[in-house]
């Protein structure tokens, strides 16, 4: 099934990011193009394959474990937020929420 | 001084002896980073820190005191790893501010065994593309020939050793980001097994396929940047327990008796006459050299393409909402909601490859499309590390091309993503599998280009992948030098 526009500017709105014109056009055919080419792998017969996320199973590697639930020195408010475009009395300061 | 002809363990010796001093070598260094200044490898030098670690070595050296593994050593570091008050933009606008809190410990064992790290290499953003055409900091050139790319996404790390500005450097591999550049650029580059190295601080593209690992111009230097590197960090979960190995010691001996697989699939369609040749030719020198040549199969292999950027690009879509302008970097101004915020921050502030793949990665894992293309991508992934484990039952390295040819011109691919992504179709297969590859450089082709070829080994037996490629480094010889920087 073709991607359209509409796929693209649905998947962009989920994606939070907003496409210029031009972008859309040229996404829609760029994302057909590589989706088509995925559709490969149809040629397989996958049903009795048990999914892969993580390649740690395959290497057979169990050694693995989480650290301690202790609690460690953090990185502390004035340097968490040092990098913030903007910020007031150690918050993070964003636009309002809702619109007018 | 020539920092290519400088290995990891002489330039320690040369020190501590006080033949040499690290402040000149690392003003040497600097000198090398302003001459070549065109290639663009750099995105942020760190003169002032590394001139005063220099000079805390040769204080070192003065005092008669043991010399840390790997003093001296000029260090170049990936952009898309972080180090504390060091800027980190990981190629991207989003991040063109962003002074990082802490460091990367990859880059922090390096630091305390005496690295000096002279700044932050160029790279695609956040490490999405094979040709470093993809940096919001400008294009980086191969030094062979600079019409030509030098492979992504770590190029500019690749460029830094190979044009002699750094004796190593660190990279990240997702896809073939370090073994592809390595061989466009005619130096070492390994990807390390999935949890061999901690990637604590490497701003996560593909988090169950990236990999930080080294590049450097011998097999040795990579296996004493590996002893350094190695091993368990409480703080990446991912990260191995299993004991690591002396990548030095393991250099040792001969391959008499390995048995090298030679996959079919690999040599098939596509691959160009003059990387087939010289590959071959390496593989008769494995035969010479008293290995044994087996053939062995990777069927699935044609499909790894597709399974890759559907992974990829899903796991990035993920990891790469928290560039939202709320904690860190660019934030798009005259932006009165939050959501207009997001939304026109993320559009304004990422390149167009990173949307393309942000937008795929969503599709992949929307509803309704999940099952089709996420779910079967990871069952076919199955597939391809199924291809490794029986191929490993018959023999103890394979070998393939790294490309399919030697580096293209720059500008040749951008038009047309999925061309690009096709070049990857050698180096990706072990992403999804988990297991370590090397690349290294094997010949020149007629129009003066490097070729490499990639050895790949079971999961963590990176001693044995190191062993076979010094092996075969000391029989072709070393001295793949760019010709389009000679004199210079």
């Amino acid at each position: 099934m073709p991607i359209t526009k509409d796929d693209v500017l649905k998947i962009a709105e989920l994606a939070r990011l907003e496409l210029t014109p031009e972008e859309s056009e040229s996404f829609t055919v760029q994302l057909d193009a590589i989706l088509g080419y995925i559709d490969k792998l149809d040629e397989l017969d996958t049903r009795e394959v048990a999914p892969m996320s993580h390649s740690t199973t395959a290497s057979g590697d169990t050694e693995y474990s989480r650290r301690d639930d202790v609690a460690r020195p953090s990185l502390g408010q004035q340097s968490a937020v040092a990098n913030a475009p903007d910020s007031e009395a150690g918050y993070f300061k964003v636009p309002k929420v809702i619109g007018n | 001084m020539e920092l290519r002809e400088q290995s990891i363990k002489a330039v320690r010796q040369q020190i501590a002896a006080k033949k040499i001093s690290a402040v000149e070598l690392c003003k040497a260094a600097f000198a090398r980073i302003e001459k070549l200044a065109d290639l663009n490898a750099f995105i942020s030098l760190t003169r002032e820190d590394a001139l005063a670690q220099a000079q805390a070595i040769d204080q070192a050296a003065q005092s008669g005191a043991e010399l840390p593994p790997l003093a001296g050593t000029i260090l170049a570091v990936k952009d898309n790893m972080v180090m504390r008050g060091v800027k980190t933009t990981a190629g991207s606008k989003i991040l063109y501010n962003y002074i990082p809190p802490y460091t990367a410990t990859a880059v922090e064992r390096l630091q305390a065994a005496g690295v000096i790290i002279v700044g932050k290499a160029n790279c695609d953003e956040f490490a999405m593309g094979s040709s470093n055409e993809n940096s919001a900091y400008g294009i980086v050139k191969n030094p062979w020939d600079t019409e030509r790319v030098p492979g992504g996404s770590s190029g500019g790390s690749a460029v830094a050793v190979a044009a002699g500005m750094a004796m190593a450097a660190l990279g990240s591999d997702t896809g073939g980001s370090i073994r592809q550049p390595a061989g466009f650029c005619g130096i070492v580059g390994l990807k390390p097994t999935y949890g061999r190295v901690s990637r604590y601080g490497l701003i996560a593209f593909g988090s169950s396929l990236d990999q930080i690992g080294p590049f450097a111009n011998s097999v040795e230097d990579i296996a004493q940047l590996m002893n350094v590197m190695a091993g368990r960090d409480p703080l990446d979960s991912t990260s191995s327990e299993k004991a690591t190995d002396d990548y030095v010691a393991a250099l040792d001996g001969d391959v008499q008796g390995l048995r090298v697989g030679v996959p079919k699939e690999c040599f098939g369609e596509g691959l160009d006459a003059e990387v087939r040749e010289k590959i071959e030719a390496s593989i008769k020198k494995f035969a010479e050299l008293g290995a044994e040549i087996i053939e062995v199969s990777l069927p699935h292999s044609e499909y790894a393409v597709p399974v890759y950027y559907l992974i990829a690009t899903a796991e990035a879509s993920s990891n790469l909402a928290r560039f939202d302008g709320v904690r860190y970097g660019f934030r798009a101004e005259e932006a009165y909601t939050l959501k207009d915020m997001y939304n026109r921050t993320r559009d304004e502030g990422f390149g167009a490859e990173v949307k393309r793949r942000i937008m795929l990665g969503t599709y992949a894992l929307s509803a309704g499309y999940y099952d089709a293309y996420y779910g079967k991508a990871q069952q076919v992934r199955a597939l391809i590390e199924g291809d490794f484990r029986n191929a490993f039952d018959r023999c103890d390295v394979i070998v393939t091309p790294v490309t399919p040819t030697p580096a293209f011109k720059l500008g040749e691919k951008t038009a047309n993503p999925l061309e690009m992504y096709l070049s990857d179709i050698y180096t990706i297969t072990l992403n999804l599998a988990g297991v370590p590859g090397l690349s290294m450089p094997c010949g020149l082709a007629s129009n003066g280009m490097p070729i490499g070829i990639q050895l790949i080994s079971r999961h963590f037996d990176e001693a044995r992948l190191l062993k076979a490629a010094h092996n075969l480094e000391q029989a072709t010889g070393l001295g793949f030098k760019p010709r389009a920087i000679e004199g210079l």
